[in-house]
């Protein structure tokens, strides 16, 4: 089963360097590379493009099983597998999906996707880095891109463009580390997440050919909402991972430590935090499988679908914040210190409620589905 | 009740100043590298933040508990680890010293460490002995003209550079926690021996430490109080100690609203600052409405102590509410903050870290329900006013 070997994997690789990574802020390469040989590393590519072949809801369960150890490699997988090989094995053409694929599916390289900009976050149509076409057909770019997970040690990136002069005219450029003007900026000191390494891309007239544009010029905002809605779903798979570690400990700890002569399990207010936790664990995990299901069964479409994805993220990424808090909490002093994973989960967690889109911006997304124009009269 | 006297407010203005200008420079770093900040702390102690309450002929500013609370508040805006290394030395080691401490005991410790000569240590918490405090396995064996002390202490904050430290432990384990006793104890004395560093969640740069004895040897004059009166002393210097780590929360939650709204006007999403979404401006409204009930709150509780009254249900309300209100909105803060707040460079990642702490230590937040339920249930309720104004 998936889940098993997800889970005999982040103990064998994971578990035993996250801590030290997270101190240094390093990533856990060789682990990472080693996906490939598992077949996750393209693990929603068709299998005649030398994918596994799976959906949404085995890229949510790996999620969820490596995240339980290490939230920082399943960020950067997530970033690689879903943020750009996924998108590749949907939208390239023949010839990009043979370049760039086999590579990516094997982990020789490393793969990310770039959207975020300075000055554009929530608001990614406010991008401003440009792609010009050249007599030659080929695409000088020029701009940044920022918050970018793999940014510092990725080779393959899929990212987006203004190639004309309203918001919506985004095009799509697959981009090798190796481009003539392309170069990485800093790479961020985080709070958590930090063995996933997050970094600034800078575009100084990258030239890239057309062989490199995915998809037709001015079309690419369609495929970036949806690419959205898979990556809502699977990363609220990680948030799922955070939150069941968090309960584990936390519940184990509660049966081992004393204090007044009784198990701290024992006191009432322990119960209430580790079974509001257990519950609310249980509730976004129904909500995230069903909507990962719904997305592989192909049952909902567009707007809907991107209801549905919102509001497994939205819950999750909440509910994993707060059980690692809580779990804090549970463990005391303890729980303070480094030597349990719940203060490192919980640090990892609050990525969750901000990256693939805030809390804000989720309901907003829903609230248009909800509400239709009205929520928008504000604006 | 609460307007500022003058001299107050120069206080408040003085350590905003400083930590403004001096604490928060260097503060990343040193959270990023836990180190502790010798520098800062020497600064503290010059500018008289470390012996705040004690009376000017013991060596301190002779300040009241309000003035202490909005010294705390503005430290704790910016650098955490400066402000519980204050905290311990000020309401715990000195206020518990002139409070219960022999003149002698007092001539010879106090105005060092109100000057900030030396650093104090409060040493109470064991491996197997946190919120259930009464469960001392440290023992003083008492040996005519002075006490043996042996046992292990954790979490001791100060623990890597203070020079005194209270230690509690225990005496007469039949008569459980009436057999506990307080001692001064210097850590220059045989068989004190400091152990390893906590690397922790937050707080990073102050120094949390094990700290183990060994036939320490303590002269009988070292003793604080009677014969026994070691956990009532703990737990009178814990509720004053309270106020202050509540004023810590407060200042944490406090900064964090200060931060929120200036990066609210400064950055725009979708054509407009993102103040200007309700999204944003609502929970800004949220952090300050619960901000001014925690501020209330803890202004009370050093208010009433001040004025002699018990204060025990007080502080525990105010150190509950404040904590909470810390933790929640600082998640908040870096949630305005966006990426931004995600990362060191914006301040907001580390008060969400150092938030945590207000809820653990001097009592967890379910320790202190416990003690404001036990007040409640006690018939506690009634809210003492100033003699003039209680029509009661
Ligand atoms: C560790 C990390 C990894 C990341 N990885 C990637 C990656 O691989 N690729 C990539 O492209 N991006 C990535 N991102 C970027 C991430 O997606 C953005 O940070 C996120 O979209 C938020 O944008 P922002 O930070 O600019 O916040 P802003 O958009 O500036 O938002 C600031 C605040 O305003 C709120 N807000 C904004 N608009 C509204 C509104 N209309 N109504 C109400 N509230 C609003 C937000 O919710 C937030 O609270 C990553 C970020 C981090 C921190
Ligand atoms: C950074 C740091 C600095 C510190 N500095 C000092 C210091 O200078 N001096 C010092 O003496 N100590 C210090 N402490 C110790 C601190 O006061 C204790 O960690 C705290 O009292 C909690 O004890 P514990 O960690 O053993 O948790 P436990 O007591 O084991 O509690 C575990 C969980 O059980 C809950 N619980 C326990 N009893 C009950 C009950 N009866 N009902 C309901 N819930 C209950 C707790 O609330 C908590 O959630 C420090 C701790 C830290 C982390």
């Amino acid at each position: 089963m998936l889940a098993e070997s997800v889970k005999s994997f982040a103990k064998e690789q994971l578990a035993p360097k996250i801590e030290h990574l997270d101190e240094i802020e390093g990533f856990n390469d060789a682990a990472f590379r080693k996906l490939g040989d598992l077949g996750l590393l393209g693990i929603t590519v068709a299998e005649e493009d030398g994918g596994a072949g799976m959906g949404a809801v085995a890229a949510t369960i790996a999620m969820e099983e490596m995240a339980a150890v290490d939230a920082s490699t399943t960020l950067s997988y997530l970033a690689h597998s879903i943020l750009c090989v996924n998108q590749i094995g949907r939208n390239g053409s023949k010839e990009q999906k043979q370049k760039y694929l086999p590579k990516l599916i094997s982990g020789e390289h490393i793969g990310g996707m770039g959207m975020s900009e300075p000055g554009a976050g929530s608001d990614a149509l406010g991008m401003l880095t440009r792609a010009e076409k050249q007599a030659n057909g080929a695409y000088k770019i020029n701009g940044s891109k920022t918050w970018i997970t793999n940014g510092p040690n990725g080779d393959i990136f899929y990212c987006y463009a203004k190639t004309g002069p309203t918001k919506k005219d985004l095009s799509t450029f697959i981009i090798e580390k190796d481009m003539v003007g392309f170069s990485k900026g800093k790479k961020f000191k985080k709070m958590g997440m930090r063995a996933s390494p997050t970094g600034e891309l800078w575009f100084t007239d990258v030239m890239v050919p057309e062989a490199n544009r995915v998809g037709e010029e001015n079309s690419s905002v369609k495929s970036m909402m949806r690419n959205l809605d898979i990556e809502r779903i699977t990363i609220a798979g990680l948030s799922l991972g955070i939150a069941r570690n968090c309960i584990e400990v936390a519940t184990q700890y509660s049966k081992e430590r004393k204090q007044f002569g009784k198990h701290i399990g024992a006191f009432q207010q322990v119960q209430e935090r580790l079974t509001e936790a257990a519950a609310w664990y249980e509730a976004c995990r129904a909500i995230t499988y069903q909507a990962a299901k719904t997305w592989d069964l192909g049952l909902m479409q567009g707007k809907e679908a991107s209801m549905m994805a919102a509001k497994a993220k939205l819950q999750a990424a909440q509910m994993a914040t707060q059980v690692g808090l809580d779990a804090i909490q549970i463990l005391g002093g303890y729980g303070y210190t480094r030597e349990f994973p719940v203060e490192r989960q919980m640090r990892d967690a609050k990525l969750i409620e901000i990256g693939a889109g805030t809390n804000e911006v989720l309901r907003l997304v829903i609230a248009r589905q909800m509400l239709g124009e009205i929520a928008d009269e504000l604006k | 009740m609460f307007v500022l006297t003058e001299e107050q407010l120069a206080v408040k203005e003085a350590a905003r100043e400083f930590a403004q200008s001096e604490l928060k420079p260097g503060v990343i770093a040193r959270d990023s590298k836990m180190e502790y900040p010798k520098e800062q702390v020497r600064k503290m102690a010059e500018l008289g933040f470390l012996g705040m309450m004690v009376k000017p002929e013991n060596g301190g500013g002779g300040m009241d508990t309000l003035s202490y609370v909005l010294a705390m508040e503005e430290i704790s805006k910016v650098d955490n680890s400066c402000s519980v290394i204050m905290s311990v030395n000020n309401s715990l080691v000195c206020w518990g010293l002139e409070k219960f401490g022999t003149a002698d005991q007092k001539a010879k410790y106090l105005s060092k460490l109100a000057t900030g000569e030396w650093i104090g240590a409060f040493c109470l918490s064991e491996p197997e002995a946190g919120s259930d405090a009464t469960s001392q396995r440290t023992t003083a064996v008492d040996m005519g003209d002075h006490y043996v002390l042996n046992g292990t202490k954790n979490w001791i904050t100060n623990g890597g550079t203070s020079k005194l430290h209270i230690v509690i432990a225990q005496t007469n384990p039949e008569k459980k926690h009436r057999g506990i006793n307080a001692f001064l104890v210097e850590t220059s004395w045989d068989g004190v021996v400091i152990g390893g560093k906590e690397d922790k969640l937050g707080i990073r740069s102050s120094d949390t430490h094990t700290i183990m004895y060994t036939d320490v040897k303590v002269p009988k004059e070292n003793r604080i109080g009677e014969d026994g009166f070691g956990f009532k002393f703990a737990m009178q210097v814990l509720s004053g100690g309270r106020i202050g780590i509540a004023a810590q929360a407060l200042g944490i939650a406090a900064g964090a609203l200060e931060l929120a709204v200036a990066y609210s006007k400064e950055r725009e999403a979708f054509g407009k600052p993102i103040s200007q979404h309700q999204a944003i401006a609502f929970k800004l409204a949220d952090m300050a409405t619960d901000i001014e009930a925690a501020r209330l709150m803890v202004y009370r509780a050093a208010w009433m102590k001040d004025q002699g009254l018990n204060f025990d249900s007080a502080s525990a309300m105010a150190k509950l509410m404040a904590s909470s209100v810390a933790m929640k909105h600082t998640v908040e803060a870096v949630q305005i903050h966006g990426g931004y707040g995600f990362v060191k460079e914006y301040h907001v990642e580390r008060l969400m870290r150092d938030a945590k702490i207000t809820q653990i230590y001097e009592g967890t937040s379910e320790v202190q329900k416990i003690v404001i339920s036990r007040g409640v249930l006690n018939g506690e309720l009634y809210i003492p006013m100033p003699i003039e104004t209680n029509t009661h």
